[in-house]
């Protein structure tokens, strides 16, 4: 599945997910902070879990450190299914 | 010390009746019913008309229920455009009997069926019992006194007394207080019916002969309760006066209630000496009355041991003729529904109760509502009864304005 997966895919899983725990649809673009929209940890673990059966990717804690927009998550996702 | 007197100036519930306590109240006072299919669910409840989505998805069902509850207590109390008081002066205290259960069956499942790596990192937040409470003080900033308590079918009035004793100590000028309970699931419906608490024919008929067990319901119930003098200086419509609140343990059984009632009349005995109030000025009885053979029994009796030969011409009538058993929040639901009917100076029925009982023999409001009958003007008071597994036993004395 991964092969034929573009970024393009993956951002529109990540905004969809966001979407869906309540984040208001108009503000998920690439550059928002996760804090502006009041994506929390606990929102962050539900996505991990997404990503992660929908990729067979594996993320842990330490990735998200450097985590701040969306765009960030999106990449860190990218990187992992084209790596 | 002289202790503050304690007012209800804001009332909210969501029913098998509907959305609403104005609802519950006037449904119920027309003999309406919102009983089907040996349950009672709250079939209008649509979670996303009281909250955004991303509060609905971190709340259980309970949870949601406490919100919405929560939201129209605030808004009938006037504190829809901000809190009247310092937000360290207001607490939160709601009660629960069995919490998020649908939310422990549903991660249960993920569990046993993909591995620990499923389960919802939000389970915790949604499952523990005291999710109702964190849930009001969060959306409307009250930060006093803020937990939940966990008794059963006696959480939601133990709740009531709880904040009761906050405010007449001053340790909170306002409490926002009640319960809240979705127990429709497949494992709680399992549990109840395998221990023979559930109806097997799916009627609440509360002290009639034919009464074979409890119909499960959910809902909540949630009441503003302000100190009187802080009520009155802001100008606050006040709806009733909660007089007094008593409570006792059975140390008899884990589930069945001592033969003779002895705890639960304890507690009404308490609550009217906390309350100031003599036997013969009470003027209606909200029952606990479940439908089951035990409690109907016991609290019949409790009550003639209580108002001795008086307790005949007390009317008392069950809530849970109407919305069935909505277990912990059961009290908090029947308060709401008893100071409505005090207001109205009316006497709700027990839907249903047709065949008398050798014993059970009080005036339980057959047929229709009733205008409550008073004799000196002064305003009607009440007592509200809950008793829980456990041997839990609450009573409130609530006074109409």
């Amino acid at each position: 599945m991964a092969t034929t997966t573009t970024p393009q895919d993956i951002e529109a899983t990540v905004i969809e997910n966001l979407v869906s725990f309540g984040a208001d649809a108009d503000a998920v673009t690439r550059e928002a902070t996760l804090d502006s929209i009041d994506v929390d940890s606990l929102d962050l673990v539900e996505l991990t879990q997404v990503v992660e059966e929908t990729y067979g990717i594996d993320l842990d804690e330490a990735d998200f450190k450097k985590i701040k927009t969306v765009g960030d998550v999106v990449d860190l996702v990218v990187t992992r299914v084209q790596g | 010390m002289t202790l503050r007197d304690v007012v209800i100036t804001g009332v909210g519930a969501v029913t098998p009746l509907g959305v609403g306590a104005r609802t519950l109240h006037e449904r119920w006072t027309a003999g309406n019913s919102g009983i089907q299919g040996g349950e009672a669910p709250c079939a209008d409840f649509d979670p996303t008309e009281h909250m955004s989505a991303k509060q609905a998805r971190r709340a259980d069902r309970s949870t949601q229920l406490a919100i919405a509850a929560g939201n129209e207590a605030l808004s009938d109390a006037g504190w829809a455009d901000g809190l009247p008081y310092e937000p360290e002066l207001i607490g939160c205290v709601l009660g629960t009997g069995i919490g998020g259960i649908s939310t422990l069956e549903t991660n249960h499942d993920q569990l046993r069926d993909t591995g620990p790596g499923s389960v919802s990192p939000l389970a915790v937040p949604l499952m523990m019992s005291n999710a109702g409470s964190a849930a009001l003080s969060l959306q409307h900033g009250l930060r006093g006194p803020v937990f939940s308590v966990v008794s059963a079918c006696a959480a939601g009035t133990h709740a009531i007394g709880t904040a009761l004793r906050m405010i007449q100590h001053g340790e909170a000028e306002a409490v926002v207080t009640g319960a809240a309970e979705a127990p429709l699931t497949p494992l709680s419906r399992a549990c109840f019916e395998k221990m023979g608490a559930i109806s097997p024919t799916g009627v609440s008929r509360p002290f009639d002969a034919r009464r074979d067990g409890f119909v499960m319901g959910e809902g909540s119930g949630v009441l503003v309760l302000e100190a009187g003098d802080a009520a009155r200086a802001r100008g606050a419509r006040i709806l009733g006066t909660v007089r007094g609140y008593g409570a006792s343990g059975d140390a008899h059984h884990i589930t069945a209630p001592h033969a003779e009632g002895r705890g639960g009349a304890r507690a009404m005995q308490v609550a009217l000496r906390d309350a100031g109030v003599d036997p013969d000025e009470v003027d209606y009885i909200n029952a606990h009355g479940t439908s089951t053979q035990l409690n109907d029994r016991a609290e019949t009796r409790a009550l003639k041991t209580v108002f001795n030969g008086r307790a005949g011409v007390i009317p008392v009538s069950s809530t849970k003729s109407a919305i069935g058993h909505l277990l912990g929040a059961a009290g908090a639901v029947e308060a709401v529904a008893t100071t409505l009917a005090l207001r109205d100076r009316i006497a709700p029925p027990t839907i249903g109760w047709e065949e008398a009982e050798e014993g059970l023999d009080l005036d339980y409001v057959a047929g229709s509502s009733r205008p409550l009958e008073m004799s000196n003007g002064r305003p009607p008071v009440a007592l509200s009864n809950s008793f829980g597994f456990g041997g839990h036993n609450a009573s409130l004395c609530l006074e109409a304005a």
